[in-house]
This record gives C-alpha cells, sequence and structure tokens, in this order.
C-alpha cells in the first residue's frame, strides 16, 4: 500500500467543509456515508453563489456579456472534465445530470440502435441498480439478454476466470462498475477492457465510485464509455459526465430532442447539432459544471494518488477494528479495497444500527445500497455500510468502533 | 435519547422469536410488502373466516427489529378477529405513531402501545406500518360480499 503524502495536512482540509463542524443529536458529526454522496468544499459552494451572483444567463445563445461569461465557464468545465478523467477531446464530454443519466443515455440510444435478438449485454453481479435496470429496459426493447459476470464469496472479487467463457461473439456490450459501492471491491477495469476490446464487446464503465477516490484515466482505462456523479467527487447534485469515444458518439442517435440539440429545424425534419452539443438538449445546469470544475480544482490540488492511499488506509484501519467485534460479519476484499467498509452485526438488523449510530452522530449507511441481487446472493436482507473520504480520521473510526460495541451490547441484552 | 424507549424489552422479544412466523398454506390472501428504500419486506398470509371475518394469520419475510415486532404483534392481535376490530386498531396504531401530540393511552392495542416510541424517529414509522399496510390490503382485496378476484 502506497502511504499517504507526508506533506499533506490532512486535519486542515477537514476545515475546508463548513458542514462537518456541527453537532448531530449533540454529539460531533462523523459523516461516514461518503460513498452516498460526499460533502462539498467552501471552495465549490463559492463557485455556486459566485456564478449566480455574477455571471447567470443562458448558454450558446446570448451575444451579450453575462451569456459570454456563463459560456465560457460552461465550456471551460468540460474542457477541465476531459483533462480530468485523460479524454482525448472535450467534445466527447456530455454533461448529464449523474451516473444514471449517463448510462440511460447509452442505453437509450447506443444500445437501441446496435442490440437485436440473440444479443448479449453482460454486466456483473455487484453493479449498482443504475447499471442494471436500464439494460433491462434496453434488453426489454431489443430482444437482447443480460448475463453477469459472478462475484465471489462474501470478499466480492469478480471470478475473472469466467470473464472469458461469458465474453462470447454474442457479447455486444460490457457495463461494470470501476469500484462497487457496497462491497469496497476495486475492479481491474483496464483489463476487463482489453479482453472485451478483444471480442469487439463496447465498453462502459461506472465511475461514480471511483471518480473522486482515485485517479480515473479512460485512455488508460481503454474503455469506450465511462459515466460519473459530481456530487461523489465534492461536487453539487444533480450533474455529472458521460464519456464516449468520438467514433461512437457521432454515429449515435440524439437522446432527447429541443433546444441546443440541433443545428437546423424545419417542420417535418431536423438537423442535428455537432459533437458533444448533440447529447444536450435544452438549457442545462450552468452552475453544476462551473461549480464541478472547482471540484476537480480542489481534488487534484491535493492528488488523487494522496486520496486514494488516504482511504485505502482509513478502510484497512476500520476493517481491523470492526473485526474486533465479536461475530461481525465483514464484507469485500481484505485487502486493496477502497474507502468502503460493509458489515452486519450478529443480532442487529442494519436500520437499527443506523438509527442508534445517527443518535450518537454518526451517519453511516443501512440497507440494500441499491445492490438487492447482490444482497440475495450473499443472502443478508440488508448491511449497514461505512465509507470514508480525505476529511475522516482514525479517531473517528475509533469512535464508530466504539458505537458500534455500544449498540452491540444494547440489542444483545437479556441474549 | 433514551433509546430503552424505542427498543423496548417486548419489541427485542417479538422481533427475536416472532409470533405467528411462517407459512399458511390455504391462506386466502398473501400480500407482499415491501420497503424499497430499506430492504424490508413481508408477506402477510391471511385466512378469512366464513363471515369474512380475520381467521387465522401469519406473516413470513425479514426487517428491522420495529417492523418484525410489530408484524408479529399485529398478528396475535388481529388472529380471530372482526375485520372491524383490526381496522380499529390501524387507526389507533396510526394515530399512535403519526398524531402531532401525543395520543393519550389506548387500552384496545395493549401491547403495540410499545411502538409508541417510533414516535419520535419519524423516519422508521414505515418499517413499523408496513405490515399494517399488508393488513389494508389483504382487507381490501376481500370485502364483504365481493367477489374474490385475488
Amino acid at each position: 500500500m502506497t502511504v499517504p503524502h507526508p506533506l499533506i495536512n490532512w486535519p486542515s482540509l477537514r476545515q475546508d467543509f463548513p458542514i462537518l463542524d456541527q453537532q448531530v443529536h449533540g454529539k460531533p458529526l462523523i459523516y461516514f456515508d461518503n460513498a452516498a454522496t460526499s460533502q462539498k468544499p467552501r471552495t465549490v459552494i463559492d463557485a455556486l453563489v459566485h456564478y449566480y451572483e455574477h455571471d447567470n444567463a443562458n448558454v450558446h445563445r446570448g451575444i451579450h456579456e453575462l451569456s459570454h461569461r456563463s459560456t465560457e465557464g460552461f465550456e471551460n468545465a468540460r474542457k477541465r472534465a476531459a483533462q480530468f478523467i485523460n479524454a482525448p477531446k472535450s467534445c466527447e464530454i456530455i454533461f448529464t445530470r449523474g451516473t444514471t443519466e449517463g448510462i440511460n443515455l447509452v442505453a437509450n440510444t447506443w444500445a437501441i440502435a446496435n442490440l437485436k435478438e440473440g444479443d448479449v449485454i453482460l454486466l456483473t453481479e455487484m453493479e449498482h441498480h443504475s447499471n442494471i435496470v436500464p439494460w433491462q429496459l434496453a434488453a426489454k426493447r431489443t430482444g437482447a439478454k443480460l448475463r453477469y459476470v459472478p462475484v465471489i464469496g462474501d470478499e466480492g472479487l469478480l471470478d475473472l476466470d469466467q470473464v472469458d467463457q461469458l465474453l462470447t461473439p454474442e457479447v455486444k456490450l460490457f457495463a461494470f462498475t470501476h469500484v462497487s459501492n457496497t462491497l469496497g471491491t476495486i475492479n481491474p477495469v483496464k483489463e476487463l477492457c482489453a479482453k472485451a476490446r478483444a471480442m469487439e464487446v463496447v465498453t462502459l464503465v461506472d465511475a461514480a465510485q471511483s471518480i473522486g477516490h482515485l485517479p480515473v484515466d479512460v485512455q488508460d482505462i481503454g474503455c469506450d464509455f465511462l459515466a460519473l456523479s459530481g456530487h461523489k467527487m465534492c461536487g453539487p447534485t444533480g450533474i455529472g459526465v458521460l464519456y464516449g469515444r468520438e467514433e461512437l458518439l457521432q454515429k449515435m442517435e440524439p437522446y432527447q430532442g429541443g433546444g441546443d440539440m440541433i443545428s437546423s429545424v424545419d417542420f417535418f425534419e431536423s438537423r442535428w447539432n455537432e459533437l458533444p452539443h448533440k447529447f444536450e438538449a435544452g438549457t442545462p445546469d450552468i452552475s453544476g459544471p462551473i461549480a464541478l470544475h472547482a471540484a476537480m480544482d480542489y481534488l487534484d490540488a491535493i492528488g488523487r494518488d494522496n486520496i486514494f492511499a488516504h482511504d485505502q488506509e482509513l478502510a484497512a484501519y476500520a476493517y481491523e477494528g470492526l473485526q474486533s467485534i465479536s461475530g461481525i460479519r465483514l464484507f469485500g476484499p481484505r485487502s486493496g479495497r477502497s474507502g468502503v467498509v460493509s458489515f452486519v452485526l450478529p443480532e442487529v438488523h442494519a436500520h437499527d444500527v443506523v438509527t442508534l449510530a445517527d443518535h450518537r452522530g454518526l451517519a453511516l449507511r443501512g440497507g440494500h445500497h441499491c445492490n438487492q441481487p447482490l444482497m440475495r446472493k450473499l443472502k443478508v436482507p440488508s448491511t449497514a455500510r461505512a465509507s470514508f473520504y480525505f476529511y475522516n480520521t482514525k479517531a473517528e473510526v475509533d469512535r464508530m468502533v466504539e458505537i458500534l460495541r455500544e449498540i452491540h451490547t444494547f440489542f444483545c441484552r437479556g441474549l | 435519547m433514551d433509546f430503552d424507549e424505542l427498543y423496548r424489552d417486548v419489541v427485542l422479544d417479538h422481533s427475536r422469536r416472532p409470533r405467528n412466523y411462517g407459512e399458511l398454506p390455504d391462506a386466502d390472501a398473501h400480500v407482499h410488502g415491501d420497503n424499497p428504500s430499506c430492504g424490508d419486506e413481508i408477506t402477510l398470509h391471511v385466512k378469512f373466516g366464513d363471515d369474512d371475518d380475520i381467521g387465522d394469520v401469519a406473516f413470513t419475510g425479514n426487517g428491522c427489529s420495529l417492523c418484525m415486532a410489530s408484524a408479529s404483534m399485529m398478528t396475535q392481535k388481529i388472529k380471530h378477529k372482526p375485520r372491524a376490530e383490526a381496522e380499529a386498531l390501524w387507526t389507533s396504531l396510526h394515530e399512535l405513531l403519526t398524531a402531532g401530540t401525543e395520543p393519550a393511552p389506548d387500552d384496545r392495542l395493549g401491547e403495540l402501545q410499545v411502538l409508541q416510541g417510533v414516535r419520535k424517529f419519524p423516519m422508521r414509522v414505515k418499517c413499523a406500518t408496513l405490515p399494517w399496510q399488508a393488513l389494508r390490503q389483504a382487507l381490501e382485496e376481500k370485502k364483504p360480499g365481493r367477489e374474490r378476484d385475488i
């Protein structure tokens, strides 16, 4: 494991997040629900406020000064996003509402045009509902079938030995997550894309859980599409990015019709605007990309390698601490995991854990984490999940373990 | 916050050893209810008497302690009871869990009154009411005099 950068003053980064300095139910807030959404640093909040206080106007259509500023901020954010994921061209960056919309865009355009009866969409058993349901809908419309790469046991690694057998000539698309939101597994996306490419299978990577936590380079990964959400990487909610290889995007039909996505409209037919505008109908979220730009700058100032090392160290520390609670069931890889730890406390349902933890100031997530098929496979109705970010500390992890012990004792009274 | 009030011993007891837990093969209604946001899911099995009142009742599924305890106590309370009594119980329980001001003690609820701690946890009201929603649906499906169309 890499060692967190010694020159970074991690505790001081915490002060960049105004929300973290508060009490919840009379206790200092410990925010361990970062896999659901991250908190936002002052610089991102300021970018939103600055935009609305100084530059707000519609994009791509005005000649006046504010529209110029607004358009420039919006398009600069696109260039910054391309740079952030190392996309060759900024026209390959489509702004979306988030990962879910990015996947739906591909499922409604590329998949509908390219899939037919007998074709197969390959997924993995650890996918979030947002990388399952859009494909179910596309399969229903095209007659294609779904197939899944199995997850092995509680440790939650993909059964990579099976990938070659599953990648038969019928497979046309392979969509998989970079990092599991429940298991914390980091998938070998580069290897999976290489296998898929060898079979001429189009790939889509769900980067929702990885984008703010580790370096993501679409050229190195070698994927055709990659979808991400801004709100899990210190940006605002409601903004995300879909990366698509230009060659594929050029051939795809638009996702939605409306203003901005056309070059000319007649009563009976229209011509589409060039990339990426073809996929961005209507007035977009403008403040979102601008604030996301600030978030990307903020993360890169810390360094995504450093954030990754910090997350991994905290996750390993938490895994060790949680293991000391007798009877606890832990999910995900023992090592080399992201900053996500899911667990089941013996005799206590995840909701009860989360309610009791909340009243001690500890924000956890309890439930199926939008992973119902995986939960059924693991034979648990739900798990509790702690997920970390760079502003979390070992002292907070210690406190979590202490709180979970108290909860366990409370629930096992009389047993 | 006093958690003893939310998780009373009676609640823990019912959730650990739910009463009337299991299948009811000759039931007239099998109603599935779930809370998609959290994963609680139960199926209520109801056999109606000749007079359309509740006969035998059982449930299967899994959920948090509040959901399981509520289902367990509910089945004890409504078994072999007139439909009107079950409906009145739901009204009382709903009042107990959601009314703006603390309702006066309602003897009809009996043991179910231990659930009143849920009032202070609005995010958990759905857990405790899930079995009752299933019951209401079962009663609705088997309205007196209506042809069975389940």
